[in-house]
């Protein structure tokens, strides 16, 4: 192995080590360059990490299965951190015990909202009926997304890029946009972000502001119990 | 730090087993979520209960920690796109053009509706 750098390479590339370290250090750098930007919304980590490793695994023909047997470790970690935003819940319960209420109304708009918005447009647009099927759930957690998407008798790894790209680009407009409109109650801000755009949205939103963070959190938890429910019924109505 | 991130893994645990056991759709980990929130409330009623990642903020900090770096954890989720060029080729635009209208036309329905409902419903005591 020592006078043949192909081997290490073939050994590497089928451990999960290399993978897990490509996909942290990258994050490091991406997210050291998110914060020399002061957390612009087009330096966002998430992004620049996808299609640098994206690139990365095309450029040496990897597989995504090989790449997510090392990436795996820090996907897993997805399950507690959604557990650890009992904690911001927590501290700022007063803050969201006070704000119940809009926070219901906000919800049912906001989720019939985003499944509306991309059925009628998809449809507009003639995609074929499995892609429609497929992006409906688009504003939820992959997990519940994919889920949905399997009921309906979709694509859900389709539905999962579709997930990813919502979340992203939620996450890169979410600020601009808010500023834009000039709205400055961050309870607000954080909610839109956690349901149109669900954990990378809440990333975002903690990165932000801590109240944001939170609602963001309630938003995302919610919305995915209002999707479940909603897709399947907006489905049955819009498409013929 | 391992007894707190145990007692995070257990509330994701039993969150599981509940969505399972009665068929919810929400993902367990949320389920988690709240049984940590009511742990942790229940703690502030009953001292017994301030005990072992429960107290010193062990459960708080460790919970921090992860939180801290959300964002890396959407990341080997992300890289999933790769598997899925063949279509975006076919209809990428179309998809990435209705999307991006959908979370924007998501995100002000929201925002406003949350902005009027709070004005309406809690009179007053409203921070901006």
């Amino acid at each position: 192995m020592k006078d043949n750098p192909f081997s290490l390479w073939v050994y590497l590339s089928q451990s999960p080590l290399l993978w897990l370290t490509l996909t942290v250090l990258t994050y490091a750098f991406a997210d050291a360059f998110s914060l020399a930007t002061k957390r612009h919304p087009l330096a966002n980590p998430v992004l620049h990490s996808v299609w640098i490793i994206g690139a990365f695994l095309l450029l040496t023909g990897t597989s995504y299965t090989t790449y997510f047997a090392g990436a795996q470790f820090v996907h897993f970690l997805l399950g507690p951190a959604t557990v650890a935003l009992a904690i911001p819940l927590y501290e700022n319960r007063k803050t969201v015990a006070a704000a119940i209420l809009p926070m219901l109304v906000a919800l049912v708009v906001g989720s019939v909202s985003a499944i509306v918005s991309v059925v009628v447009l998809a449809e507009v647009a003639g995609l074929p009926r499995a892609v429609i099927l497929s992006i409906a759930p688009k504003s939820v957690t992959a997990g519940v997304a994919m889920g949905i998407s399997d009921t309906l008798h979709a694509d859900p790894s389709l539905t999962a890029v579709a997930v990813i790209l919502t979340g992203i680009m939620g996450a890169i407009i979410v600020t601009p946009l808010m500023n834009r409109v000039g709205i400055t109650d961050f309870r607000a801000r954080g909610f839109a972000a956690g349901l149109a755009a669900h954990g990378i949205g809440t990333a975002r939103a903690f990165q932000v502001d801590p109240v944001a963070g939170v609602f963001s959190g309630i938003a995302l938890g919610l919305n995915a119990l209002v999707t479940s429910l909603l897709v399947p019924l907006a489905v049955t109505l819009l498409l013929k | 730090m391992i007894a707190s991130l145990s007692l995070i893994l257990l509330c994701q645990l039993v969150g599981e087993i509940i969505v399972r056991g009665i068929g919810v759709p929400v993902p367990g980990p949320v389920i988690g979520a709240v049984l940590l929130l009511l742990l942790l409330l229940a703690r502030d009623r009953f001292a017994i209960l301030a005990r072992g990642p429960l107290q010193e903020g062990g459960v708080e900090n460790t919970s921090r920690g992860l939180l801290a770096n959300l964002s890396l954890l959407f990341v080997p989720a992300g890289v999933g796109v790769v598997q899925k060029l063949d279509l975006l080729a076919e209809h990428g635009i179309a998809i990435m053009l209705i999307l991006a209208v959908s979370v924007v036309v998501t995100l002000l329905a929201t925002v406003v509706t949350f902005r009027i409902a709070s004005r309406l419903l809690t009179r007053g005591q409203d921070t901006p």
